[in-house]
């Protein structure tokens, strides 16, 4: 039996720094998939929203909130959190209540409004939090824990500042035709390396902003596409959602250390390689068959690391992928067409979401300026914070 | 008088020789840093027997980061704002990495994956009180 959901419709509101409430991104994305699929909302037989944690009530409860938004039709409704994964939780929630027969279409809304500067912990004075407890005690940002991602590959791998530089000079050049992303503006190398320096080795122009923005899909089962007058339409056949496996042996935010590898023989996939390896299981695919990926550069140098979780080339050799420009718009394998977090900025509970929006154009052949040629295949792919997997296999 | 508070209880020594404070499982040896006193975390084991293990004092520099803006709160900078480092430090025999700031006096520049690093308290912050935080750090040996 095929496991395989259609995707109908997808839509997003850009992204950018607009200050309005999250609601206003989400149901415009909403709308905007919708009327890509060609279905009303009152035909909306599931709805699935991603959770914001930086808005208020109206943020936890983002599934419902859209709905009301919308307008109550008594449409079944989840919501959930998991960081920068909530937007691939809520499509799995969503493909999985279509493959129980549960419902035949559904929609998926991520929406976020983000603060200025370092995102903080939520819980102003709660020293039980992990994360209140990395800041307090370490000061350590999100891009203290890049940073030393990006140090690691220095060391081992040779990496350079030259090789970060160049993953945003590409990701900037992708970007610059996307009209949903926030920056549009092509940069050197030098301007990159002149930046500020954030979190050594990580400079300002290296590492993702934080973005308001909203995405959304609808997905229908198989049958409803073709009775719909879909036949071909551009297929979810994967969602991997996967945990660490004891002992997770990479320092993680916000954990203060890793899990002890002196009693357990590490396992034979790291975490990321994880993520990776459970989606290409499900869509019964392997990395020589994608043809486009979306990856979370949350800075730069992570998507080098990226480009090997995902099996583009092996461990070491990701700065020679972006030295040839193998991962270019018209390379061997191009990674981040969108633009990327480089171009768009993490709005968190969209971000997933706007990955597969971006795959689900590329499919079509809708990318206008920055179409890659004839894809069949692609993945995205990102990590939240705690461990939560986060990715999407779409074929058509 | 100042009096000294450990930013986090039962985490780190506070008399005696600097250590930080982890546990051991009694059934299968796992290490936990913080100090796990629930249930050990390996699936396979699952024991409730969570022994205090003061974890070695010393390891290798992994990775680190020179932060050159401070962290929102409730990170407590120096003022004038200082850069300040973040260390991730194996520990040979817990086989584990342990985040901590860099000790004081020390040149991040100078600062070398792979340099031996050992475990001393140090303050952290000097709240409106008066009174000193302290809080694990990693000093190089050299």
């Amino acid at each position: 039996m095929s496991r395989d959901v259609a995707v109908l419709g997808v839509g997003m509101h850009p992204w950018g720094k607009w200050g309005q409430p999250f609601v206003e991104y989400g149901v415009k994305a909403a709308q905007d998939a919708l009327a890509d699929a060609g279905i009303a909302w009152r035909d909306v037989e599931f709805i699935a929203g991603g959770e914001t944690i930086r808005n208020g009530y109206a943020g936890y409860v983002a599934g419902a909130t859209f709905a009301q938004a919308l307008g109550w039709t008594g449409v079944p409704v989840a919501t959930c959190y998991a960081a920068c994964a909530a937007g691939a939780t809520a499509i799995d929630i969503a493909r999985s209540r279509i493959l129980a027969g549960l419902c035949e279409v559904a929609l998926v809304v991520g929406a976020d409004t983000t603060p200025k500067g370092f995102l903080a912990p939520t819980w102003a004075d709660n020293a039980a939090d992990p994360d209140w407890r990395r800041f307090r005690l370490l000061g350590a940002t999100n891009p203290t824990y890049f940073a030393l991602y990006a140090r690691r590959r220095m060391e081992l791998f040779g990496a350079t500042e030259e090789d970060f530089a160049n993953v945003k000079v590409k990701n900037a050049r992708h970007g610059i035709n996307n009209p949903n992303a926030r920056y549009r503006k092509e940069y050197t190398v030098d301007e990159v390396v002149a930046s500020p320096m954030v979190s050594d080795p990580l400079r300002l122009l290296q590492i993702c902003a934080t973005s308001d923005g909203g995405a959304a899909v609808v997905l229908s089962s198989m049958d409803f596409a073709k009775q719909h007058g879909v036949a071909d339409p551009v297929r979810v056949a994967a969602v991997s959602t996967v945990t660490p496996t004891y002992p997770n042996t990479v320092i993680e935010m916000p954990n203060f250390s890793t899990d002890s590898a002196a009693t357990v023989a590490q396992p034979e996939l790291g975490f990321r390689d994880a993520i990776a390896a459970a989606a290409y299981e499900q869509a019964g695919v392997g990395p020589d068959d994608l043809d486009v990926a979306e990856v979370y550069d949350l800075s730069s140098a992570l998507e080098l690391d990226w480009y090997e979780n995902i099996g583009l080339c092996k461990a070491g050799e990701a700065e020679r992928l972006i030295r040839d420009g193998d991962t270019t718009i018209g390379g061997r394998i191009p990674v981040n067409p969108s633009g990327g977090l480089a171009c768009f900025g993490e709005a968190v509970p969209a971000q997933a979401i706007a990955q597969v929006c971006e795959l689900v154009w590329q499919l079509r052949g809708q990318a206008d300026g920055r179409q890659v040629e004839d894809a069949k295949v692609g993945l995205s792919i990102n990590q939240g914070l705690f461990g939560h997997g986060s990715s999407v296999i779409v074929v058509r | 008088m100042t009096t000294r508070i450990p930013a986090i209880d039962g985490w780190f020594t506070t008399a005696g020789e600097p250590a930080l404070l982890g546990t051991r499982c009694d059934s299968c040896g796992s290490y936990f840093f913080p100090p796990e006193r629930m249930l050990c975390r390996n699936p396979a084991c699952g024991s409730t027997d969570l022994a205090e293990h003061e974890l070695g004092r010393r390891g290798k520099v992994w990775s680190f980061s020179i932060n050159h803006y401070a962290a929102p709160a409730p990170y407590v900078g120096k003022e004038p704002f200082e850069p300040y480092t973040v260390v991730a430090v194996e520990l040979g025999a817990e086989q584990m990495v342990v985040l901590g700031q860099l000790a004081e006096g020390f040149d991040p520049a100078t600062l070398k994956i792979g340099d031996e690093v050992e475990v001393v308290i140090e303050p952290l912050f000097t709240d409106d009180e008066g009174n000193e935080h302290i809080v694990w750090k990693w000093r190089p040996v050299r």
